[in-house]
């Protein structure tokens, strides 16, 4: 299309429109390169951007939202909707185990990290079962190897494990904190 | 103060423990599966009976915890070995503590430093650990919309280029210039061929007059070979021929079955 012929509002209408088939029939979140690609190459980012927030504010108000994550955006029922929708899969998957969120955590908030690292901090052996859990999830992957005897392998969240988390990036985890006592600076 | 380790059975919440920590021998196992290490074990026993962690009586946590750990005794070997390694390390925390400090080293860190700063990391990574787990998933809380669409993929033509086009010719030349000696050259007319010309003509233009499919530069045989191809069009009931009077302009259109 060329640049005149976009700013047109029934042509406007026509590209949300697209977005929005693309969106709503998509598994994953599609990301802004795969967004472009529905337009094969005649568009911008900058101007996809914006479509994307018009799209986003038609949709208030409505069940669904439009939602950007770490892979890109998609749209997901809204909160108030998921009691009610739970009840239509009663077998709700089930909560991990302390020990595969706590090795998460560790992952999540000291990546890159090795096996070693995580039994530094938890303080006892990792369990490879547990390491699998969460590559099996897609939540983690193996990002390098440290240059040290035996070359460990370096373990990090993935793109995915913030899709699931509805988050764009890690700074959005809630920040690492400890007890209010522990503020009292640390006088040994 | 916030409560202390959430210990739980079976998922309920752990009864108040009796205050000398004595615990059945047959359920020590399920109690200490509760616990995620001896970091765990020992966080539990400081919130437990209000101990500053920044200022820990060793005599008193030790005491505590080589409690649990005589109890565990045979019966969980593999799971001991994490918690003895931490027995030796309050002891030795413990005895350097009793030491009297030589008089030039003032500055000495505390023992208990090292212990306390594994303490504080561990706590605050199990609190992390709870809040991900308290932030809704998908799959869990979450749902992600996905409309239904017949996904049919887009075929994919292989492409050609000008090139690729021209080599391949040049190797049709070539393959054929072998077969020259052996028959006479002559330019090859094929009736369905030229059927098929004539039904593109004819999907571009539906209605033809007849005079309009022959080029009269191409020379007698291929001219007949045209009007064979009319003729077989029509037989087989490809197109249809009309005219109105006799001597008026033949009409050659597609006939509307194809169409």
């Amino acid at each position: 299309m060329a640049s005149g012929e976009t700013t047109s509002p029934s042509n406007i209408r026509h590209l949300k429109n697209v977005l929005e088939a693309a969106l709503l029939t998509s598994r994953e979140p599609l990301s802004l390169d795969e967004l472009l690609r529905l337009f094969e190459d005649r568009m911008d980012r900058t101007t996809l951007r914006m479509l994307l927030d018009e799209l986003r504010t038609d949709w208030q108000g409505r069940t669904l939202e439009l939602a950007q994550v770490a892979s890109g955006w998609r749209f997901q029922a809204r909160e108030e909707y998921w009691p009610y929708l739970a009840r239509l899969n009663p077998e709700r998957p089930q909560r991990y185990s302390r020990a595969v969120l706590e090795t998460l955590a560790i992952i999540a908030y000291r990546q890159p990290v090795t096996r070693g690292d995580i039994e530094e901090i938890r303080g006892v052996a990792v369990n490879p079962n547990i390491i699998r859990t969460l590559q099996e999830r897609g939540w983690i992957d193996v990002v390098g190897h440290r240059e040290v005897p035996g070359r460990p392998s370096l373990l990090a969240t993935t793109k995915t494990f913030l899709d699931d988390l509805n988050l764009r990036s890690l700074s959005e985890l809630p920040p690492l904190e400890h007890f209010p006592q522990h503020e009292i600076p640390l006088d040994l | 103060m916030l409560p202390a380790a959430s210990a739980r059975i079976h998922g309920e919440p752990l009864a108040e423990l009796p205050q000398d920590l004595y615990i059945p021998p047959d359920a020590l196992e399920i109690y200490l599966e509760t616990f995620e290490g001896p970091l765990d074990l020992l966080l539990y026993l400081i919130r437990k009976h209000n101990l500053d962690i920044l200022d820990i009586p060793m005599a008193d946590l030790t005491r505590q915890y080589m409690n649990y750990i005589e109890k565990m005794g045979a019966a969980k070997l593999e799971l001991a070995a994490d918690y003895l390694l931490m027995s030796a390390m309050l002891i030795e925390i413990k005895s350097r503590m009793l030491l009297p400090k030589p008089a030039e080293i003032e500055q000495e860190e505390d023992p208990r430093a090292e212990l306390v700063r594994r303490l504080l990391e561990y706590e605050a990574i199990k609190l992390a650990a709870q809040r991900i787990d308290d932030m809704p998933q998908v799959g869990r809380e979450m749902l992600v919309a996905q409309a239904y669409y017949d996904h049919i993929p887009q075929q994919q033509l292989p492409g050609v280029t000008m090139e690729e086009l021209f080599s391949a010719w040049q190797d049709v030349l070539k393959r054929a210039s072998h077969f020259t000696h052996h028959k006479v050259s002559r330019e090859e007319l094929s009736v369905r061929e030229h059927m098929s010309m004539i039904l593109r003509k004819l999907n571009a233009e539906p209605l033809l007059e007849f005079v309009a499919l022959f080029d009269l530069k191409e020379g007698i045989p291929k001219l007949v070979v045209c009007f064979l191809a009319i003729l077989e069009l029509a037989r087989e009931g490809l197109v249809r021929l009309t005219q109105q009077a006799a001597f008026t302009p033949i009409y050659v259109q597609v006939s509307d079955g194809l169409r």
